[in-house]
């Protein structure tokens, strides 16, 4: 059975790979941005002690991942769900669970990959200095957030339609990110914002990617970990309840 | 014992009834033919025999199991309408994914042999034409080495030749031992291909039989006029009903 999930993997990172408005902006984008405010703009402003740019790679970091897993998840999911392919799927003998394992795959390996780079240019450009274990640490954190955004992505994909996927995907993906203070540090948004952002999962990953670069946290270490648990639970439960309601459609 | 099996199968959504008591059966080396206007009942009825649906009342069963269960599933191949296709991978890449998926495939060359794809299978299926990429279907179906296979629609939209090419691949399966099940509105492909005909028209079985026992059923000489008759007759009969 391993060999299926490996099989199924491996060709749903070819397909991914190849779809240029899949892999171009889920990588271009967040470099983009962070080469932009991270580098470019970030000698003209400060936060606190730590370095803008080292701020902005725990946030930017985040906010790859999201868009990594988010659309190879919500987008991907919905399309094949609304057009027929997952039928396809389902009739055949492929288990399941290799189908979310694939999508799995490749939200892991373009986030490591998006996050890999915005490290080379933050240590390369943006002057960025930290133990080695911070890096480490960091890059896992990072990565490791494509599980509970898959959650948050398999719902988008249960509900979304197959054409509209994407844009519905970025309406989801873009403002979450900006009020859960990935684009700009939290503490500059104005007070109802910063009201918002707790109750928002980017928040807390956003959270926890700062504790490890250094940034003083808002809150405790522990309960933005719960939190973000928490949403991977509850979205991986609607999820699940979403796919067995989705059975039952009208065929002549 | 039949290969596959529908017994007083109904399916009810909501209000609508897409199958009312239907029993069809599919015996092994045999093409049945499920022939109906759109809208009859026939993508019901297979998707019930895929474990895609479950019956209201009634029972499916697939070599005497359940249809969603594995054993059923790695002895039987489905070519379904997919409004997309993921486009972004290679024939052979579709076919060896498909492959490994069932327990003793046939070597993928074999699969690409058998469904005509010499000579494009290095292409990505974003850049075939729309009888080739049937065909691409078509490997998808049987790459499992299947008993048995079902075809839904297998030849709409497409033009004269490529439809002869897939009828052609179709005889080949069948030849090798294979069972069919073929749902279908063209009357020609059910006369071309199939050993028995079972016409359906509103979630009811109509008539039964081979094409010649149908078309003499109602005196008529081509299977065409024959399928007029019977929905002529049923609709008849559903009146009278009605009244």
């Amino acid at each position: 059975m391993s060999g299926v999930y490996w099989m199924e993997a491996k060709m749903e990172l070819r397909k991914m790979a190849r779809l240029k408005r899949y892999s171009l902006s889920v990588v271009g984008f967040p470099l983009m941005f962070y080469i932009f405010y991270g580098v470019v703009m970030a000698p003209s402003m400060s936060h606190g002690a730590i370095p803008v740019s080292q701020y902005l790679l725990a946030t930017y970091g985040a906010f790859s991942v999201m868009g990594a897993t988010l659309f190879a998840f919500g987008a991907g999911m919905a399309a094949e769900r609304g057009l027929g392919w997952l039928e396809v799927k389902r009739a055949s003998p492929m288990p399941a669970g290799a189908y979310l394992a694939a999508k799995m795959a490749v939200s892991l390996t373009f986030g490591a990959m998006v996050v890999t780079a915005l490290f080379a240019i933050a240590a390369m450009f943006g002057g960025v200095r930290m133990p080695a274990g911070s890096w480490l640490l960091l890059w896992t954190a990072l990565v490791a957030g494509a599980v509970p955004f898959g959650a948050i992505g398999m719902v988008i994909g249960s509900f979304a339609g197959p054409n509209s996927a994407p844009g519905t995907v970025n309406m989801i993906y873009l403002p979450m990110a900006f009020l859960g203070g990935l684009w700009f540090p939290i503490d500059i948004m104005p007070k109802a914002i910063r009201q918002i952002a707790p109750l928002l999962p980017s928040y807390h990953f956003g959270q926890i990617a700062l504790a490890i670069v250094g940034v003083p946290a808002h809150g405790s270490l522990p309960l933005h970990l719960e939190a973000l648990a928490g949403f991977g639970l509850v979205f991986a439960g609607v999820a699940w309840v979403a796919q067995s309601r989705d059975h039952e459609r009208m065929y002549g | 014992m039949p290969v596959a099996e529908l017994c007083g199968v109904t399916k009810r959504y909501g209000e609508v009834q897409a199958l009312r008591g239907v029993d069809l059966s599919i015996v092994r080396g045999e093409l049945l033919a499920l022939l109906g206007p759109n809208g009859a009942g026939k993508t019901t009825a297979v998707r019930i025999l895929l474990g895609l649906s479950e019956p209201t009342a009634g029972e499916a069963r697939v070599f005497g199991q359940h249809p969603a269960s594995q054993e059923a599933k790695v002895r039987r191949g489905a070519l379904l309408q997919v409004a997309k296709v993921p486009e972004t991978l290679k024939v052979r890449e579709h076919i060896e994914l498909f492959s490994s998926y069932y327990r003793k495939p046939l070597p993928v060359a074999e699969t690409i042999a058998a469904a005509g794809l010499g000579g494009i299978e290095n292409r990505l299926f974003g850049d075939l034409s729309g009888g080739q990429r049937q065909r691409v279907l078509f490997a998808l179906a049987i790459c499992g080495n299947p008993d048995l296979l079902f075809l839904d629609e297998p030849t709409v939209g497409l033009d004269v030749e490529s439809r002869r090419t897939l009828w052609a691949h179709i005889r080949a399966f069948v030849k090798r031992g294979g069972s069919v099940l073929l749902t279908t509105h063209y009357l020609e492909e059910a006369d071309a291909l199939a050993h028995r005909v079972a016409v359906i028209d509103r979630g009811r079985i109509a008539a039964e039989g081979t094409p010649a026992e149908i078309k003499a059923q109602t005196g008529t000489s081509g299977l065409e006029d024959a399928f007029l008759a019977i929905m002529h007759e049923n609709r008849d009969a559903a009146a009278e009903v009605l009244l």
